[in-house]
């Protein structure tokens, strides 16, 4: 696997894995009859299948769910399922790792591709046997007629017209096996290679060695907005080991260690001079700006009725302001490549959520054709929506073909802190109007820069206008985990409990009142009654209180109690315990499942918390996490999950949506111990003290 | 300046001629192919790249090669005895304490140092003791079972 393959190749290398079955795939991207089964599915000759997946395995648990897929339509054990993912020279384009999209949109591709294969097994030994394919059972990779005689599947991949079958089009309204059904779908089974994970023996992209190889450092700017002047190369290249390269704007330095090559990065830096494009925006000013840029002419709005002439004519109108500060996605392993170039043939293998598109930006950057570059994603070290770049990608190899040796470039914390894209800050402004009985009738909402997920409110209110509006990012901006949601849901649900309070109701029941989707209604009183939300929220103190949030993205829906203690001597805002339920259609496989709301509650409560990039002059002011908390094992409280299963709609991915309701549930339990509101997140309990 | 250091490690004798100010995680990365032991932050604050030196823990993005000559240091890849997983590594496979992985041998060396100085510990001595860990997939959770089910494995392993 060392260069990239031609078709021949490809098909070589497939056969290597175990199997006497020659297949024909030509083109990964354009079939006119449909995609074939070929292109995901290979029957080994032992009776195994590899699967190929262009998806991507950062511990969100792809690999286990679509190996299950596979295992469950080809009625295998899931362990003869052998997944390959993310290699250019292998996979199907399946588009980058993003969006929740895996679950209802991949595992369903494989499911068909599986099934249809199983149905043109099945037909090949209906042909042999001469019987109908309706009287042939499936079990185990065993095909078996009703007079008993069996063939498996290891014997059919020896059958001379295999591979014409298997070379047919997927099926598009192949029958899927029904979730009542499932064997191996729904199963908590553990990542195929969670044993490699423990011993170490796992290489994530930034554990790659190649023979020869590199190590790769790159000149940064001093600040955002800074363009290099001038470098003198000379004292590095003088080091005697060090491979020096400046190719426009980018400099960077190869060396035997990444501790020679750091060397000669700093020998270069303090020789280089930049022209510095002063930016005044700070953190401190940062909200003041998003208002001041916004792009309102240019809002996507979305009404209902009139929110303006339902707020006019409301008995009481509310008015609240919401921010949402910069975070980073800080996954353990920071962006990590290593590149090797044969000849004109470019492989790298890269940390990154989308092979494909990496190979279109190193076919760009460096000017080769497509078909000439290789990407491979080792299963690697987390991403959270923070990896659609592939930044170390084009850098390694850049280096790599200057110094005619394989380049392994691996970012510093700080880089990764500083060069990284971030989550979008957000100012979001709500109007809301209640009548004389209490009830919503007017909700205006108009949220600046975070984007348009989980923008609309699921509550039944008759007048609403709801907007997403753009502003300009003094810092790079893109995806991150749920994106913009967390923001939107943050200052929808804060504003709903100040609304609930104004009209004198229970922050439930207010909810409830206003509630129509069934799916939330039911994870809301699911968390309510485990959490035991009447009695507790009667024994709120002003040193601790109890608060609620809900919400619905991706075509899941999610609801969370928490408890907080506060200690206002200290302005210090503890959260004790969250009760979380979530619910995502049928579950795949709850283990995962589980780890996974799990991790996006945890992971919530950095961003209510604590994380806040601070930056000024272009700067980021705390690329460290000495100077930037994320959660640690101390801060974490009781945690109680309830995941709710519903096999009325299709399953959807769980990967995200269960982070937007911490957030809003804790600034709604500060608000009901202390009566103080908290509208900036992260949120900050110095504002208690002062109260 | 190089330097020869003379070290063991997961108790093979090793020699590795390098800065003496080089850090221990590169010089097990690079020179050694051990890359069970990963960076994290350079800064002692996240854990990933723990080892152990003469049985006690160390960030080895921290620590100078030249400080370990003479020493024995145990990696990840040395706690397996051939096919035999170290009770705490069975532990985290069990509770499937593990997502993408990139923390893990760093958990699980805190882990195995911390039963050894607190054989039974509760939750919060667990949470006390790991907390210089950092995961973001945030398995934190059944970390903390793993590490108590590592605790009655290697409690039974040593009555058993």
């Amino acid at each position: 696997m060392d260069e990239p393959l031609s078709e021949l190749d490809r098909r070589t290398f497939l056969q290597a894995l175990g199997s006497g079955l020659l297949i024909t795939v030509t083109n990964p991207n354009g079939w006119a009859q449909g995609t074939p089964v070929s292109a995901r599915l290979f029957l080994n000759g032992d009776g195994t299948i590899t699967a190929l997946s262009g998806k991507v395995e950062e511990g969100q648990g792809p690999r286990s769910e679509l190996s299950q897929a596979a295992a469950e339509e080809l009625r295998v054990p899931v362990e003869r399922v052998r997944l390959v993912m993310a290699d250019t020279d292998l996979v199907p384009d399946d588009g980058i790792t993003a969006g929740s999209r895996t679950t209802p949109i991949n595992v369903p591709e494989m499911r068909r591709a599986a099934a249809t294969a199983r149905e043109m097994l099945t037909a090949l030994a209906a042909r042999q046997w001469k019987v109908d394919p309706a009287t042939l059972a499936v079990r185990d990779g065993v095909i078996t007629s009703p007079t008993g005689r069996t063939m498996t599947y290891a014997d059919l991949a020896k059958a001379k017209d295999v591979a014409a079958a298997l070379g047919q089009a997927v099926r598009p309204d192949v029958a899927l096996t029904p979730v009542q059904d499932w064997k191996t779908l729904g199963q908590s089974v553990p990542k195929s290679n969670a044993r490699d994970l423990v011993t170490g023996a796992h290489r994530f992209p930034s554990d790659v060695v190649r023979p020869g190889m590199l190590r790769g450092r790159v000149l940064r700017p001093p600040a955002y907005g800074a363009t290099l002047e001038s470098v003198d190369l000379s004292s590095a290249k003088a080091m005697g080991d060090v491979v020096a390269v400046r190719e426009g704007p980018f400099v960077g330095f190869a060396a035997p260690s990444s501790h020679r090559a750091t060397q000669a990065l700093e020998a270069a830096a303090r020789t280089a001079s930049w022209k510095m494009s002063p930016r005044s925006v700070s953190n401190d000013s940062l909200f003041e700006h998003l208002g001041t840029h916004a792009r309102r002419d240019e809002a996507r709005a979305e009404e209902k009725g009139s929110a303006e002439t339902a707020l006019r004519t409301a008995d009481r109108v509310l008015t609240g302001s919401y921010r949402v500060a910069f975070i980073q996605h800080a996954p353990m392993e920071p962006r990590a490549a290593v590149a090797e170039w044969s000849g004109d043939r470019l492989t790298v293998w890269a940390g990154c959520d989308g092979p494909f598109r990496a190979q279109q930006l190193l076919s760009e950057a460096l000017g080769i054709p497509r078909e000439r570059v290789r990407v491979i994603v080792p299963d690697m070290g987390g991403g959270f929506g923070g990896k659609h770049t592939a930044e170390a990608a084009v850098e390694a190899a850049r280096l790599a073909r200057a110094a005619g040796k394989p380049v392994s470039v691996r970012w510093t914390r700080e880089e990764e802190f500083t060069w990284a894209y971030c989550r979008p800050a957000a100012l979001i402004e709500c109007r809301g109007g209640l009548n004389v009985s209490g009830a919503l009738v007017a909700w205006e909402f108009t949220s600046i820069n975070p984007g348009g997920a989980a923008i609309g409110t699921p509550y039944a209110i008759p007048n609403v206008r709801i907007a997403s509006v753009g502003s300009d990012s003094p810092l790079p901006q893109g995806s991150y985990r749920c994106l913009g949601a967390t923001a939107n849901n943050f200052a929808r649900e804060s504003f709903m409990d100040e609304l609930a309070a104004a009209a004198g109701s229970d922050p439930l029941e207010f909810r409830l009142a206003h509630l129509e989707n069934s799916r939330l209604r039911a994870v809301l009183e699911k968390t309510a009654k485990e959490f035991g939300w009447a009695a507790r929220r009667r024994q709120v103190t002003p040193e601790r209180g109890v608060g609620l949030a809900c919400g619905t993205e991706k075509n899941s829906v999610v609801a969370a109690c928490v408890e907080v203690r506060l200690d206002r001597s200290k302005g210090r805002i503890e959260v004790t315990e969250i009760c979380e339920a979530f619910e995502c259609g049928p579950i795949l496989n709850p283990a995962n499942l589980l780890s996974q709301v799990q991790g996006c509650i945890v992971m919530a409560l950095g961003g209510a918390l604590t994380e806040e990039l601070e930056f000024a002059e272009g700067k980021i002011l705390n690329p460290r996490f000495s100077r930037y908390r994320v959660p640690r094992f101390r801060d974490v409280p009781r945690i109680d999950v309830h995941l709710v299963e519903n096999r009325d709609v299709p399953p959807a991915g769980g990967g995200e949506t269960p982070i937007i309701a911490a957030a809003p549930a804790i600034a709604n339990a500060v608000f009901a111990a202390t009566g103080v509101r908290l509208r900036s997140m992260p949120l900050r309990g110095e504002a208690l003290r002062k109260s | 300046m190089s330097l020869t250091v003379r070290f063991r490690v997961n108790g093979d004798q090793r020699s590795v001629t390098t800065d003496p100010e080089r850090r221990l995680l590169d010089v097990l990365r690079e020179e050694l192919q051990l890359t069970g032991t990963k960076y994290g932050c350079g800064e002692g604050q996240c854990g990933a790249c723990l080892v152990l030196v003469d049985g006690e823990p160390a960030r080895s993005c921290l620590l100078p090669v030249r400080v370990v000559e003479g020493k024995s240091v145990t990696t990840i890849e040395g706690l397996a005895r051939g096919e035999a997983l170290h009770p705490v590594q069975v532990a985290f496979l069990e509770e499937g304490a593990l997502q993408c992985g990139y923390c893990t041998s760093g958990m699980i060396l805190a882990a195995l140092s911390l039963l050894r100085r607190k054989p039974d510990p509760t939750d919060e001595e667990i949470a006390a003791g790991m907390n210089g860990h950092l995961c973001r997939c945030n398995g934190y959770v059944k970390i903390v079972k793993a590490v108590r089910r590592a605790a009655a494995l290697m409690r039974a392993e040593r009555h058993g």
